[in-house]
């Protein structure tokens, strides 16, 4: 299978005054994939993504989304992407069918409304307010208001965030239906069992670099080739497990 | 695929905001309820603190006691400057509520009080008779019974339009409606949009700056207008405001009130842009209008304010909206009438959006 870059980052450089949080960053994403971009807190995950999403200035470097530049043509980028950004909030006092109506006359398009909350599952909700939400229905909306456009790629910064178990699963299924539908994924998460559930590739950054870049299994025969191994004996399943088995994968409204 | 439009992307955020606004409590009150009661409030108990206006013509004997018992009377305000065609104006209009006349007469009674009163402003009018009245009685009586009178009054009365209080008060009140309007609700709303990140989001899509901004104006001016049209059909059928030209005044009323709006909208976006949080807001949103609230005429006319409080009043922009607006519905004028107010307004808006457009943040 002939792989094609849908983003193309190349020598990425990002500057505040003196401090230098994305230092000379390169790797590519592939079409249909779903990419995780990993690292501790101030790594330059989120920088780096909002650079592609076209909402910051690089320092330098070359990025390249679906074939169009972020220095030449950036409105083209917006119209092909969709994001989802880290903690945003949405219009005050308009309900989730508003919402999406709002985001359907910003992107210039026409959907049903219902249609786009059907997929997240939302149609029930469609008269409440956001912040009336519980977190696993905020991200699946956001997630919708990330979809409207029929976009080539998705942004998701840390969709999973502050969720349960059985929300982050939930949410775990509906990422996969994404790329199933053609769409690739980018998302950035803390959770490596998620990063390992759902990811066809990583990139682990720190530091304002790329440190590794690779498929989760290569990386871990890797690291298991080298002699590493758990202090604690792997049992068949760990306290996650437990969890699931005993409250039920049922996603819980509330 | 269709070309983008900015049009309908800027019309998508003009409808979000106007749905927003609606069922915000905080616009609906400041901008609709408080005028409201102000003007059924006002309207009722009348206008406090009471000066009576009388314009004195020109070559009338000014050395004689009734001139100078007037001059002690505090309600009473002389006016000297006018010329008799002025007054006249004035006095039809119920500007100026009384005219007087004092001639000095070679055979007695030694003077002549002419009076005109006029209907535009009876009750004032009133007000300088029986003080006329009394202080001719002293003047006359302090003599001996056999002597001829010293002073006649004559009265006469002019008709012109009934002045109310309401015709007063209604257009400060819209005036005030407008400030509230412009200030707090664009102050809070691109400060919030700011900080719950939901511009960043916007910015996420393909809208451009210019549509977010025009969006939430037109938002705005549409929720203003229908205000505006709200406070004039109740203060027109519940209080008699006077509408001279009818809906051609009302049309003036509402151009004027768009000037004011747009204007108000500017230090709003000043203030969104100041302002480091939401506590902030309130604060310096009501340096701004307080004083224009309390300084520019919105309950007292500004005449009656101290002589070194006038430069302030006439430094704020909302004393010259409100005097357009006063002049375009009681006495008729057309836009082209008040071009004095309008380029104060306009050297106003012009330094505002310039300080705005210094100030204003999209990002925290």
């Amino acid at each position: 299978m002939v792989k094609n870059p849908i983003i193309t980052v190349k020598n990425l450089v990002k500057q505040y005054g003196d401090f230098t949080a994305v230092k000379d960053i390169s790797f590519e994403v592939f079409e249909g994939e779903i990419f995780g971009l990993l690292g501790p807190n101030g790594a330059g995950k989120t920088t780096t993504l909002e650079i592609i999403e076209t909402l910051r200035s690089k320092t330098s470097g070359e990025v390249i989304v679906d074939g169009f530049n972020v220095d030449s043509d950036p409105s083209s980028i917006k119209k092909r992407i969709g994001v989802q950004l880290q903690a945003a909030g949405y219009y005050p006092n308009l309900n989730l069918a508003e919402l999406i109506e709002l985001f359907c006359g910003l992107y210039g398009i026409k959907v049903s409304p219902m249609d786009m909350l059907e997929k997240v599952n939302l149609t029930d909700k469609a008269k409440a307010k956001y912040k009336d939400l519980s977190g696993g229905q905020k991200q699946r909306f956001s997630i919708a208001t990330t979809l409207i456009n029929n976009p080539r790629v998705v942004f998701l910064d840390e969709p999973t965030t502050g969720l349960d178990p059985q929300a982050r699963r939930n949410l775990w299924d509906l990422i996969k239906e994404i790329q199933k539908a053609g769409t690739t994924v980018v998302i950035t998460t803390h959770y490596m069992d998620e990063a390992e559930v759902l990811c066809d590739r990583v990139a682990f950054v720190d530091g304002g670099h790329i440190i590794g870049i690779d498929t989760p299994d290569h990386f871990i025969d890797t690291l298991v080739a080298s002699g590493f191994e758990r202090k604690k004996q792997v049992k068949q399943a760990n306290l996650e497990d437990v969890f699931i088995n005993l409250t039920g994968k049922e996603w819980r409204e509330g | 695929m269709k070309p983008y439009s900015n049009f309908n992307a800027t019309m998508a955020i003009a409808k979000a905001s106007l749905r927003s606004i609606f069922r915000s409590p905080s616009a609906v009150v400041f901008s609709l309820l408080f005028p409201l009661i102000f003007i059924t409030v006002f309207a009722n108990i009348g206008g406090g603190g009471v000066k009576v206006d009388v314009g004195v013509a020109k070559g009338s004997d000014t050395l004689n006691p009734i001139y100078q018992a007037l001059k002690k009377v505090s309600v009473v305000n002389l006016i000297t400057k006018q010329s008799a065609e002025e007054m006249q104006k004035n006095l039809e209009k119920g500007s100026i509520d009384a005219m007087i006349e004092i001639r000095k007469n070679i055979a007695p009674p030694v003077f002549t009080v002419n009076v005109k009163y006029t209907r535009a402003s009876a009750e004032k009018g009133n007000i300088l008779k029986s003080l006329l009245q009394s202080m001719l009685f002293q003047v006359n009586t302090s003599r001996a019974d056999s002597l001829p009178p010293v002073a006649e009054l004559k009265e006469s009365t002019v008709t012109g339009r009934e002045y109310k209080y309401i015709d007063f008060i209604l257009p400060g009140q819209l005036g005030f409606s407008l400030l509230s309007t412009g200030v707090f609700g664009t102050a809070f709303v691109f400060l919030s949009l700011r900080q719950t990140l939901v511009i960043k989001r916007f910015f996420a899509t393909p809208v451009k700056r210019y549509s977010i901004v025009l969006g939430e104006m037109i938002a705005r001016v549409v929720f203003a207008m229908a205000g505006a049209i709200c406070i004039i059909a109740i203060g027109h059928y519940a209080f008699g405001f006077t509408l001279i030209h009818g809906w051609v005044t009302v049309l003036n009323m509402l151009a004027l009130a768009l000037v004011g709006l747009i204007i108000f909208m500017g230090f709003g976006f000043t203030v969104s842009g100041i302002a480091k949080n939401e506590s902030s807001i309130p604060p310096l949103s009501n340096i701004i209008t307080l004083p224009q609230f309390l300084l520019s005429g919105t309950f007292f006319s500004t005449s009656a304010f101290p002589k070194w409080m006038q430069p302030i009043s006439n430094a704020l922009p909302l004393t010259h909206l409100n005097n357009a607006m006063r002049k375009v519905a009681f006495e008729g004028a057309g836009l082209g009438d008040v071009t004095h107010q309008l380029l104060i307004l306009l050297v106003w808006g012009i330094v505002i959006y310039a300080i705005a457009i210094k100030t204003f943040k999209w990002e925290a």
